[in-house]
C-alpha cells in the first residue's frame, strides 16, 4: 500500500540530507586567521542519518499516520454532543466569561513577577488579536501590515511624552485614534482591492510605517529608538521608588505600604486586562449591531450587499479604522511596559503571529482568538527548555494544529439574531 | 418611473450598450428579453449605477440618478434581484431577510418579514435554514423575498428562472403577476422569452447593445421576427 509513496518518500529524505548534512555534519573551525572545514563528530553525522530515515518512513506511511490524525478529535468527550440551544449557550458562556475575568484580577497577586509580566503581553496580543479578526475574521479582508497601526499607538505614546511630557492616560485615546486616523487613510486607496492584492499593499503600508520609524532619525531616534517612556500613574500615584515628576505622589508612600517592584507590573497588567475586556465587549457589541451584520454580508458576497444598499467604502472603512483603533490602544500599553520601543519591535513577523493567532483561534470567534493568543504568546516561554530549537517546536505545533483543526480552535459559531415578536 | 434615455455604457474601451432607451412605467411589468452577451445585465448594472453610464440618462422617478452612488441608488425605493440569486449562503433565511431591510426599523422589518412569509411560505417553513443549504428554488425566492423587505416601488429581477425547473419557475412567475397587483413596478430580464413576454404589459427586445424591438408583451410573442430569434419558430 505504501508502494506508490516509494518514490516521494525517498525524495523527501533525500531533501533532509542535502539540508542538514552541510548545516549539522560541517563545522566551520579557526585556525590561526583562516577559517577551516571539519566534520562534525559521529554521532551528529547518525543523527542526521536517523532523521532522514524518519522523514523517509513518515512520508512513506504517511496516508495512514495522517488518517489516523484525522480521527484524533474523538479524543474530544465533547465532540459527540448535541449543540446547547442558543439561551443556555450564551447564558453559559457569559457566566464562564465573567469567572474567568474574576479570577484574572486576582491571579496576579499569588504568582511571579515573571508570569505577570508575561501575562500582560499575553493580553496584549489579546487586543491585537481582537482588533485584526474584525478585519480578517468578520469583515474578510486580509491584512498583513496590522503591526503599523500597533506601532502607530506606540509611538504616538513614546513621541508625545518625549517632546511634550504628556501621560500615558492622554496619550492612550490619542494613541488609539490616531492608529484608527492611519486605518482610515490606508483604507482609501485598498477599497478597490481584495484577496491577494489587499494583502500586497497592506504588507507594503505595515513596511513603509516601519522603515520610516527607521530612517526619521531627527524625530524618532531611528533604530536607536525611544527610552523613557513613563509607566502609566493611578491618579497621580507614581509607582516608581522616587516620584519623577511634580505633582505627583508616590503609591506606596501614600498607602504606607513598603516599596516594591511589584505593584508596577501588576498594576500594569491590571491595566492590560481592563482594556482587553474593554476590547473584546466592544466588539462584542459591535457583531451584534447593524455595522457588524454588514460586515458579514459583505465578506460573505459584495455584490448582493451592495444591492442591498450597503456601501462598499463605509463597511470596508469602519472594519479598517476599527481594527487600527484597538491596535493603537495595545500600542500604548507595549510602550509603556517595555519603556523602550524601536522599530524592531514592529517588523513583519508581528504581523504574521497576530495573523495566526486569528487563523488559529478560528476566524471571527472571539473566544477562539483569546486562547489563540494565549497559546501563541505563551508556547514559545514554555519551549524555551528547547532552546535553539523552541521556534522549530512552535512552527511544528502550528502546522499540527492545522492538519487537525482547519477551522480553528473554536470555530465562529454565528450569533443567530432573532427578531423578538411582540404578540 | 424608470427612464434610460439614449444610454451608453462602457467597460473601459468597450461599449456594451450603444445608445439604450427604454421606459418603465408605474405600475406596468415591463420585460426585456435578448440572447446571451447583449448587454441585459449590463443595462440592470448601468441602472444601480455599477458601472455608470457614460453617455444618457438613468431617471428614476423623475431624479436623474445617472451619476449617483449605487448606495444611493439602492435606497431610493428600487430593489434589485440580482442574477444567480446570490443570497448570504452563511446567514439563516431570517438573517437574509433582515439584511433586506438593512435600512428600515425593526419593525418594519418585522412587517415586511411576515409579508415575504405570506408570500413564500416555503420561507416561513426554513426560517432557521442557512441559505446556502437550500434548493436553488427556495433561495430564488429567498432572494426575492430580501429584495422586498426594503418595501421597494420598483423591483429589478435580473434572469429570476435561471437553472431552475419548469415548475418553479410557474411559481416564481406568478408571484412577480402578483407583485404587480401589490402596486410594485417589475422591470423583469429574462431568456425565458416565452414566459417573460406573456406576463409583461410591455416588452423589449435587446440585441447587441440596442433596443431592436419595442411593444406591448402580446405583440411581441407574436411577432415573426421575435418568434424566429427567442421562441424556436
Amino acid at each position: 500500500m505504501a508502494a506508490h509513496n516509494f518514490k516521494h518518500a525517498l525524495f523527501c529524505a533525500v531533501v533532509t540530507m542535502v539540508i542538514a548534512f552541510p548545516i549539522l555534519g560541517l563545522n566551520l573551525v579557526a585556525r590561526g586567521t583562516r577559517v577551516g572545514l571539519e566534520g562534525a563528530d559521529a554521532s551528529t553525522i547518525i543523527s542526521v542519518f536517523v532523521a532522514a530515515a524518519i522523514v523517509f518512513f513518515f512520508q512513506l506511511y504517511r496516508d495512514t499516520i495522517m488518517g489516523n490524525l484525522g480521527k484524533l478529535p474523538a479524543l474530544n468527550p465533547l465532540a459527540g454532543r448535541e449543540p446547547m440551544p442558543q439561551a443556555k449557550r450564551v447564558k453559559l458562556e457569559s457566566w464562564a466569561l465573567t469567572g474567568i475575568i474574576v479570577l484574572a484580577l486576582f491571579w496576579p497577586f499569588f504568582v511571579s513577577r515573571g508570569s505577570v509580566d508575561l501575562a500582560t503581553l499575553v493580553l496584549i496580543y489579546v487586543m491585537l488579536a481582537l482588533g485584526l479578526n474584525v478585519v480578517v475574521g468578520l469583515a474578510g479582508l486580509l491584512d498583513l501590515g496590522y503591526v503599523a497601526f500597533y506601532a502607530v499607538g506606540a509611538y504616538t505614546f513614546a513621541l508625545l511624552s518625549q517632546y511634550m511630557g504628556i501621560s500615558f492616560w492622554m496619550a492612550l485615546p490619542i494613541g488609539a485614534l490616531l492608529a484608527a486616523l492611519f486605518g482610515l487613510v490606508l483604507g482609501f486607496p485598498v477599497l478597490r482591492l481584495r484577496g491577494d492584492y489587499l494583502a500586497i499593499v497592506t504588507l507594503g503600508f505595515g513596511e513603509i510605517i516601519r522603515i520610516l520609524l527607521n530612517n526619521w532619525t531627527s524625530i524618532t531616534g531611528g533604530p536607536n529608538g525611544i527610552g523613557g517612556i513613563p509607566e502609566p500613574t493611578l491618579f497621580g500615584m507614581e509607582f516608581g521608588r522616587r516620584v519623577k515628576e511634580e505633582g505627583n505622589t508616590s503609591f506606596h508612600e501614600t498607602f504606607g505600604i513598603a516599596y516594591s517592584g511589584e505593584h508596577k507590573v501588576i498594576f500594569l497588567y491590571l491595566i492590560a486586562l481592563v482594556l482587553a475586556v474593554i476590547t473584546a465587549l466592544v466588539i462584542r457589541r459591535l457583531m451584534r449591531m447593524p455595522v457588524g451584520r454588514a460586515w458579514e454580508a459583505l465578506r460573505e458576497d459584495e455584490i448582493a450587499a451592495r444591492s442591498l444598499g450597503l456601501s462598499r467604502t463605509a463597511v470596508k472603512l469602519s472594519a479598517f479604522t476599527i481594527g487600527a483603533f484597538f491596535a493603537g490602544f495595545a500600542g500604548t500599553v507595549f510602550a509603556s511596559k517595555q519603556g523602550f520601543i524601536s522599530p524592531e519591535s514592529f517588523v513583519f513577523l508581528e504581523s504574521a503571529i497576530i495573523l495566526a493567532i486569528v487563523v488559529l483561534g478560528g476566524m471571527g470567534s472571539q473566544i477562539g482568538v483569546i486562547l489563540a493568543a494565549i497559546a501563541v504568546t505563551i508556547l514559545p516561554e514554555l519551549a524555551r527548555e528547547f532552546a535553539d530549537y523552541r521556534m522549530l517546536v512552535f512552527g511544528a505545533a502550528m502546522v499540527l494544529m492545522m492538519v487537525w483543526r482547519p477551522q480553528g480552535l473554536m470555530p465562529m459559531r454565528r450569533i443567530h439574531i432573532e427578531l423578538k415578536r411582540q404578540e | 418611473m424608470l427612464v434610460l434615455e439614449d444610454v451608453h455604457t462602457h467597460y473601459g474601451k468597450i461599449e456594451a450598450l450603444h445608445g439604450v432607451s427604454v421606459e418603465v412605467n408605474k405600475g406596468e411589468i415591463v420585460s426585456l428579453i435578448g440572447a446571451n452577451g447583449a448587454g441585459k445585465t449590463t443595462l440592470l448594472m448601468t441602472v444601480c449605477g455599477n458601472p455608470q453610464a457614460s453617455a444618457g440618462r438613468v431617471i428614476l422617478e423623475g431624479r436623474d440618478i445617472t451619476n449617483e452612488a449605487t448606495s444611493n441608488i439602492m435606497r431610493s425605493g428600487i430593489a434589485i434581484v440580482p442574477e444567480g440569486r446570490r443570497v448570504f449562503s452563511g446567514l439563516t433565511v431570517e438573517e437574509n431577510l433582515a439584511m433586506g431591510g438593512f435600512f428600515n426599523t425593526k419593525a418594519e422589518i418585522r412587517k415586511s418579514q411576515d409579508h415575504v412569509y405570506e408570500l413564500f411560505p416555503r420561507l416561513k417553513e426554513r426560517e432557521h435554514q442557512r441559505a446556502g443549504t437550500m434548493s436553488g428554488g427556495e433561495q430564488q425566492m429567498l432572494a426575492i423575498g430580501r429584495a422586498l423587505m426594503s418595501k421597494p416601488r420598483m423591483i429589478i429581477l435580473d434572469e429570476p428562472s435561471l437553472g431552475l425547473a419548469p415548475i418553479i419557475i410557474k411559481q416564481i412567475f406568478e408571484i412577480i403577476g402578483h407583485l404587480r397587483e401589490e402596486g410594485i413596478t417589475v422591470f423583469l430580464v429574462e431568456q425565458n422569452a416565452h414566459q417573460a413576454l406573456n406576463l409583461a404589459d410591455r416588452g423589449y427586445v435587446l440585441e447587441t447593445g440596442r433596443i431592436r424591438l419595442h411593444d406591448t408583451g402580446k405583440n411581441l410573442l407574436a411577432n415573426p421576427e421575435v418568434r424566429e430569434a427567442y421562441l424556436g419558430g
